[in-house]
């Protein structure tokens, strides 16, 4: 294998790490807290919401925002590490 | 002449004129400023314009009423319309930029090697994007006609006037300028009254914390603890849980997060811009600006919620308010007096409820119920249009691309040169703005119905070939090609049999069926269902057909790549 072709190689395999750490999250607060675990989560309060229902209608696209960011954090890092950003 | 209407008169025309204005400024010159404005749109801009494009009439009028009646159930949209843009920023808009062509079909086509791929990835484009542009267009003249008192049909057509002029001109540059305008408009449309009503009924100006918060009355009670309380009493489901089943839920949300990621009109926003990086960070931009409107829309919903029904239940009829009988005169709100005791009952049971609402007439009538000033309902009419005017022109820019672009000048006729093509896409826009006010004028009956199902549609096709596509190196055309007809026939089987009741004796038969649904998923939800086969048939397949050839293999580990996409565009 080519050098040029090994960086290419460790490159995605780093990116497809972040997008599982990323995509686990993803799942977690929107299927997690606001489907499956919604009726336990419902039991705790946070101020006037049930956290459950919270995590249904507000949190998790909150969390959405925010992980889309740190994704392209992420991915600017990593495209200068390797060499691959473009300006 | 009301206030309301010359309010509603002179927002409307400014609008427009400044709709107008933005597209003679912008026209297209080249097939690539056509189909991608240039490739040189910022990502701030793209992500307003991606915005725009995204919230259509439905997300704007009907889904806070939706959210209003379903209460808990109504997360599936919340959830299911934004988490799409994690997915696509994620697995889908920096590998297409980097690809690096005009449309969708092109993908498909290029990395499956394959006309066949690419026909049957138009087809499904187009089956998408024009049942999804009728309901815009429908939704055109239902504002018109409710705020300005012309017939819905002549809204229609005003509409696609409008959009005839920035669409054909200037297709996507002047597509995206104009998303950008219309996107401003819609979130201040729709906020200026959110605000406005947070804070009579709770003190706080942020809706999203004043939903959550304790009423201005003094009481000390929470909102959300006093709607729960008046649904109860009233028969319906607490508020704050729903009546859908779980796995339902889940694969509504899921189908339509898919879907979300796998709609042609929003993937193809993402060929608009420069780099790979600002395809990343624009749909990061995008999903903010969307993410005002959505977690605005649960609040919006509460507040309208308990206002009716502390206005109407167990009130004298005529003691109503002004817009009560106002909005009864459009047939969305209507009262029958079943007991004869002078009185509205709005109760869940059927039987002794004398109350019937549209769930539209939450977002339309909300500032009046909250008796907010005439400038601010003449806002809802201009926000109203600015989201289905910016979808509808959206989508005809697939449709256009998908038939001059795709069909005529990779299929059938290659030879076309640079200036032809580009009047091809001008006509082909202007033939879809036709066929498309056609149905807004004559609705087939199933088009609302069908808009949902859009996403299914879009989540049982492109998704998995697309994902293959990027992340399976030794994806083939055989495997891809059979997994998204299998995926789109039995999506279609389904919403035919369990939406339709075709094969069991029409729409009658539908809540029938309910008991016999797979796994208890309904056809909303089916998508999620038809995506897993997709992709199950395609690796199966994949395995016994031969391996894609090396140069393609080749173009998947180039666009797994970020730099050098500027090149890759020039054609």
């Amino acid at each position: 294998m080519s050098e040029k072709q090994k960086k290419a190689t460790a490159y995605w395999k780093e990116n497809l790490r972040y997008l599982v750490i990323l995509l686990v999250i993803w799942f977690l607060v929107s299927y997690g807290a606001g489907i499956l675990f919604k009726d336990a989560l419902n039991n705790i309060k946070l101020g006037g919401f049930k956290l459950g229902f919270w995590f249904a209608q507000q949190g998790s696209i909150y969390v959405f925002v925010i992980l889309i960011f740190v994704y392209v954090r992420l991915m600017n890092k990593l495209d200068k590490k390797y060499g691959y950003n473009e300006e | 002449m009301s206030d309301v209407q010359i309010w509603t008169y002179v927002l409307v025309a400014l609008s427009f004129g400044l709709y107008i204005g933005i597209a003679i400024w912008s026209r297209a010159g080249s097939t690539k400023e056509f189909y991608v404005a240039g490739g040189g749109v910022s990502p701030l801009a793209n992500g307003m314009a991606t915005a725009a494009d995204w919230m259509s009439a439905a997300s704007f009028i009907s889904m806070a009423g939706i959210i209003s009646f379903a209460g808990y159930d109504g997360a599936v949209y919340l959830m299911g319309w934004t988490g799409g843009y994690v997915l696509l920023a994620l697995l889908l808009a920096p590998y297409l930029r980097k690809f690096g062509k005009f449309t969708v079909p092109d993908f498909i086509g290029e990395r499956y090697y394959s006309k066949t791929a690419r026909v049957v990835a138009v087809i499904c484009a187009l089956i998408v994007s024009f049942t999804y542009v009728a309901g815009q267009m429908r939704g055109v003249g239902i504002v018109f006609s409710r705020y300005l008192e012309v017939d819905i049909n002549t809204g229609v057509v005003i509409g696609m006037v409008i959009v005839l002029f920035y669409a054909v001109l200037g297709g996507m540059k002047g597509i995206t300028y104009t998303q950008v305008a219309q996107y401003c408009v819609l979130i201040f449309a729709f906020m200026v009254p959110a605000i406005f009503i947070s804070i009579q009924m709770t003190g706080n100006p942020i809706p999203q914390l004043g939903f959550g918060g304790t009423l201005s009355d003094g009481s000390g009670t929470y909102l959300l603890d006093k709607l729960d309380g008046l649904s109860t009493e009233l028969g319906f489901a607490e508020y704050t849980d729903g009546s859908k089943s779980m796995i339902d839920v889940f694969a509504i949300t899921l189908a339509l997060m898919v879907g979300t990621a796998g709609l042609p009109h929003v993937i193809v926003r993402f060929f608009t811009v420069k780099r790979v990086r600002d395809a990343r960070k624009s749909a990061g931009l995008a999903l903010l600006f969307i993410a005002i409107l959505y977690t605005t829309a649960p609040a919006v919903a509460v507040f309208a919620r308990t206002n009716l029904i502390e206005t109407v239940s167990g009130k004298e009829y005529d003691q109503m308010p002004e817009w009560f009988s106002r909005w009864e005169k459009t047939g969305l709100i209507a009262h029958e007096d079943k007991n004869g005791d002078g009185k509205i009952q709005y109760v869940a049971s059927p039987e002794v409820n004398e109350l019937t609402v549209d769930r539209d007439i939450m977002v339309l009538a909300n500032p009046e119920i909250a008796n907010l000033p005439a400038w601010v309902i003449g806002l809802i009419a201009a926000g109203g249009l600015a989201a289905a005017l910016s979808t509808a022109a959206g989508l005809l820019l697939v449709i256009s691309s998908s038939v001059s672009h795709d069909l005529i000048k990779n299929v059938l006729k290659p030879d076309l040169s640079e200036k032809a093509e580009l009047w091809t896409a001008r006509l082909s826009a202007a033939v879809a703005v036709v066929v498309a006010g056609y149905f807004g004028i004559n609705p087939p009956g199933f088009v609302a119905a069908v808009v949902a199902l859009a996403f299914g549609l879009a989540a049982a096709s492109f998704f998995p070939a697309i994902i293959l596509g990027i992340f399976y190196k030794k994806m083939n055309r055989e495997g891809a090609i059979s997994g998204m007809i299998v995926g789109l026939c039995l999506m279609l089987f389904y919403m035919l049999k369990f939406k339709f009741g075709i094969f069991d004796g029409g729409k009658d038969a539908v809540a029938g069926l309910q008991e016999s649904w797979w796994f208890g998923v309904s056809p909303e939800g089916f998508g999620t269902i038809a995506m897993l086969v997709n992709f199950i048939v395609a690796i199966a397949v994949n395995k016994f057909t031969p391996q894609p050839p090396e140069e393609v293999q080749e173009i998947v580990e180039n666009i797994r790549i970020p730099n050098g996409a500027g090149k890759a565009s020039e054609h």
